[in-house]
Order: C-alpha cells, then sequence, then structure tokens
C-alpha cells in the first residue's frame, strides 16, 4: 500500500510528453500545481479549480481530463501530455493548432490549451464527428472571448484535416506496402 | 493547494482498502474517479483526514452481464460504460441517460459508483438507479450487504452507506425497458446538473414506470398500468408533481420545476407508448 501522510514530501515520477521528470509533492498536492510549480510547465491553465471550467485538462495515459480534479500522487508512474506536448516548435503547429490560428479561435488564450488538450483525445477517438458532438464536448471549457463560432469553426476544420492526413498516410502505406 | 491536509492511501487490494476504511471510518473519503469528491476537497466543502484512492484496483474494474443483471464495479468509468459495446442492448435506458453525465471529460474519469455515491438528487445515474430499480453493493470487514435503488438513496447527498463500507459494484437489471424507454432533462447548458430530469420506461407487463430526478432529495419513481387512460395519467401526475412540491433555488422556482415535470412526463410517455406499440 502506498500511504502519504499528511504534509510529508514525498518524490513523484511522471511521464511528461515523453520524458521522465520527478519532482516533490505532498498528498493533497494537485496535479496541475505539480507541473506548474514543481516541474515547471506551466501550459496548462489553473481557472476554477473545481472541474468546471476545463482550462486545466491534459491527458492521462492519453485520456483527456480534468488536472484540477487529480492529485499529483494519482498520475504518479503514469504518462501525462500537456499542452506543450501538440508542437515541437511555433513553426511547426499541429493540424489543430492551425486550425485555431487561421479561425480566430482564441483570443486571450486562456482556455486554449485545455481545449486543445480536450479535442486532441476526442478526435483521435472519433476522427468524422457531426456538429453536435463538438459542441457537446466544447461545452466542457469555458471561453469568455470567442463567442465560440471560431472555435466550433476551427474544430470541424481540424477534424477534416485530421482525416485528409490519415487517409494520405493510410493510402502511402498501402501504395508502399504493394 | 486547496484540499486542506490529509493522509494519501493507496491500497494494492480490496482487501487493503475495506480494512483502511473500517479503521477510519468516518475520517476517510473512498476516491475513485474524483469527479464530485475532488471538487468538494478543493472547495474544502469535505476535509477527511483520510484519502483512501481506490481508482487502480483491478478487482473492482468488472463491466459484464451475469445472472440476467450488468454488473459494473466501482472503478469502471462512465465514459467506458458509455463506450461498451453492449450498452445499447442491455441497457438502453442508460444508453439515453449517460451521455447527459457531466462533459466528455469529466466522464472520462468519473465513475459509476462514484456518482450512486455522491447522490445527487439531479444527477442521471442516481435516477437510473431508481428507475430501473438496480442495487448496490457494500462491503465491509463484516461481510457484504446488497441494497436496493430505494433503501440506498437515502436523502440529498446521503446515501445509506455505512462508514466502515465501501461501495464495490452497481447491478442493474438487464435490458429494462427493452419494450421502450425515453429520457430528457432541462439543463442550462448541455452537461450541467439538471434542473428537472425525467425518465420513462415499459415494462415487460405494459406497465410505465416514471422517474423525476431534481425536483426532490432523492429521484421519484411511480407506475402507471396500461390500462390507465390519458387523462388520468395527467391527473396522477398532476399529484405527483405537488405531493414532491420542488425547491427553489438560483437555477429554478420550484414552480418552474413542477411546470417541468408537467409538460415532460406526458410527452415522454407518449414517446414510449409509440415505440413500445
Amino acid at each position: 500500500m502506498r500511504r502519504v501522510t499528511s504534509e510529508e514530501p514525498v518524490y513523484v515520477t511522471i511521464e511528461l510528453n515523453g520524458r521522465r521528470m520527478t519532482g516533490r509533492a505532498t498528498a493533497r498536492m494537485l496535479l496541475t500545481d505539480f507541473l506548474r510549480r514543481e516541474l515547471g510547465a506551466t501550459g496548462t491553465h489553473v481557472g476554477c479549480e473545481h472541474g468546471v471550467c476545463g482550462a486545466c485538462t491534459l491527458r492521462i495515459d492519453g485520456v483527456a481530463q480534468r488536472g484540477c480534479l487529480t492529485l499529483a500522487l494519482q498520475a504518479d508512474g503514469r504518462k501525462v501530455a500537456t499542452i506543450e506536448a501538440l508542437s515541437a516548435s511555433k513553426d511547426a503547429l499541429s493540424a489543430l493548432q492551425k486550425a485555431f490560428h487561421r479561425n480566430h479561435a482564441l483570443q486571450c488564450g486562456y482556455c486554449t490549451p485545455g481545449i486543445l488538450m480536450s479535442f486532441s483525445d476526442f478526435l483521435a477517438r472519433n476522427p468524422d464527428p457531426d456538429e453536435r458532438e463538438v459542441r457537446e464536448v466544447l461545452g466542457g471549457h469555458i471561453c469568455r472571448c470567442t463567442g465560440y463560432a471560431g472555435l466550433m469553426k476551427a474544430l470541424m476544420e481540424a477534424a477534416a484535416e485530421m482525416r485528409r492526413v490519415s487517409s494520405e498516410t493510410t493510402d502511402a502505406e498501402l501504395a508502399k506496402s504493394q | 493547494m486547496k484540499p486542506a491536509p490529509f493522509t494519501y492511501m493507496r491500497p494494492d487490494s480490496l482487501e487493503e482498502a475495506i480494512a483502511a476504511v473500517g479503521e477510519y471510518g468516518a475520517d476517510a473519503r473512498v476516491l475513485a474517479g474524483g469527479q464530485s469528491l475532488m471538487a468538494m476537497l478543493n472547495l474544502r466543502l469535505v476535509e477527511p483526514s483520510v484519502v483512501v484512492d481506490i481508482s487502480r484496483m483491478p478487482e473492482l474494474d468488472t463491466l459484464k452481464v451475469r445472472n440476467g443483471k450488468i454488473e459494473i464495479g466501482a472503478s469502471v468509468t462512465q465514459s467506458e460504460f458509455l463506450e461498451w459495446p453492449a450498452l445499447e442492448e442491455q441497457a438502453p435506458f442508460i444508453a439515453k441517460a449517460l451521455p447527459w453525465v457531466g462533459h466528455f471529460q469529466t466522464r472520462n474519469r468519473g465513475t459509476v459508483c462514484g456518482s450512486l455515491a455522491h447522490a445527487d438528487p439531479s444527477s442521471e445515474l442516481p435516477l437510473a438507479l431508481a428507475l430501473l430499480e438496480g442495487e448496490v453493493e457494500l462491503r465491509s470487514a463484516s461481510g457484504t450487504r446488497v441494497l436496493k435503488a430505494q433503501e440506498f438513496q437515502a436523502g440529498m447527498l446521503q446515501t445509506a452507506r455505512a462508514d466502515d463500507e465501501i461501495i464495490t459494484a452497481v447491478r442493474f437489471p438487464a435490458c429494462a425497458g427493452a419494450r421502450g424507454t425515453a429520457f430528457r432533462e432541462v439543463a442550462r447548458r448541455h452537461g450541467d446538473f439538471a434542473i428537472v430530469a425525467v425518465g420513462v420506461i415499459a415494462k415487460e407487463n405494459g406497465a410505465l414506470r416514471i422517474g423525476i430526478g431534481g425536483i426532490a432529495d432523492t429521484p421519484h419513481c411511480i407506475e402507471i398500468e396500461a390500462a390507465v387512460t390519458p387523462k388520468e395519467i395527467t391527473d396522477r401526475i398532476e399529484n405527483l408533481v405537488w405531493q414532491l412540491g420542488g425547491f427553489d433555488d438560483i437555477h429554478a422556482s420550484a414552480r418552474f420545476r413542477r411546470d417541468l415535470v408537467r409538460r415532460l412526463a406526458p410527452a415522454l410517455i407518449e414517446e414510449v407508448r409509440a415505440c413500445a406499440a
């Protein structure tokens, strides 16, 4: 049994965006605070801290979820992906990020990392969603700048672009194998 | 760091978890998906001295049909249940109600049993438990108890779970409502807590079972036999609405809640009768 008494600092190791990282945490430390303060990964934003606003959404073992409703200790030994994982540099944005750029899907940028992390999971599992499904997932985020119209446009466009790329990749693989 | 200090325990087996909960009783809280508990810890609505994490426990990840019942272990998430290939066939009502539980991001983590443990009066899963007449399995050092929905759901955010017990599974009757089901809820935004939620299923004997959430401390169900006339149905719903009364809060008035039930219930009854016919 893993037992950490209150306020006793312990080491927590996670695989953050493909790199093994270790930091100190106490039992009550939230994953968001662990990432931002201990590991210096400040891409994950903190909003309401009770699971409503969606700003802190990240992926644990691939699955999008709220960083603020997770203890650092619960992520120990797991793979955590944050916004920092989506592109190698600002010149190499992912299809999702490019669509946000083109469609003015962000203004202040506070909610953006959470939305991108939600949809990087959702679109991988549901490559061809209809507008209603995208709206439902977007409902798990609060954006006070865009009015959501730009977001909807960007998300539908990104889904189409990702489908196109994946079908081209499949075609290329098929051609190679033949 | 928002929660008050606590000791974190992650037992390796269910036995260890039961022992830990038995030892600390009311001072301990069981953490599975954390989609209700973590928010309450962050808001300091609860300040347990021990948190027992059961989210990684392989013994609790059951999701299967056994003896005519769908059994869902305490670590099964709402998303896993929603993606279960047999869901539509085995639990047509839940297939309709489950997409309304929270959001994609919270369903990915929140568990089916956790939602029942939290017992919010406007939640969809407690409504499904009451409507489908499911049962909850609880375990402690002294043994296993199985409680029927109405025994388990004790009040607003209250259940009959004893301080030394862990909810290990919930069971719903398989194929309940296969002859027709309907679900609808009214909320300000999809994924928010329902102001009022209504579910209707057609039973094997032709009767309709109607469940209402969000208007009283716990979900409330009534049954209407096959022969009852539409006029009588309206009267019974009217009586029920006044019996339950509803309550005023920041989201809606009691009067608005009563009105929603008056409008939703007959529409859903029509829907189920049409598909059962």
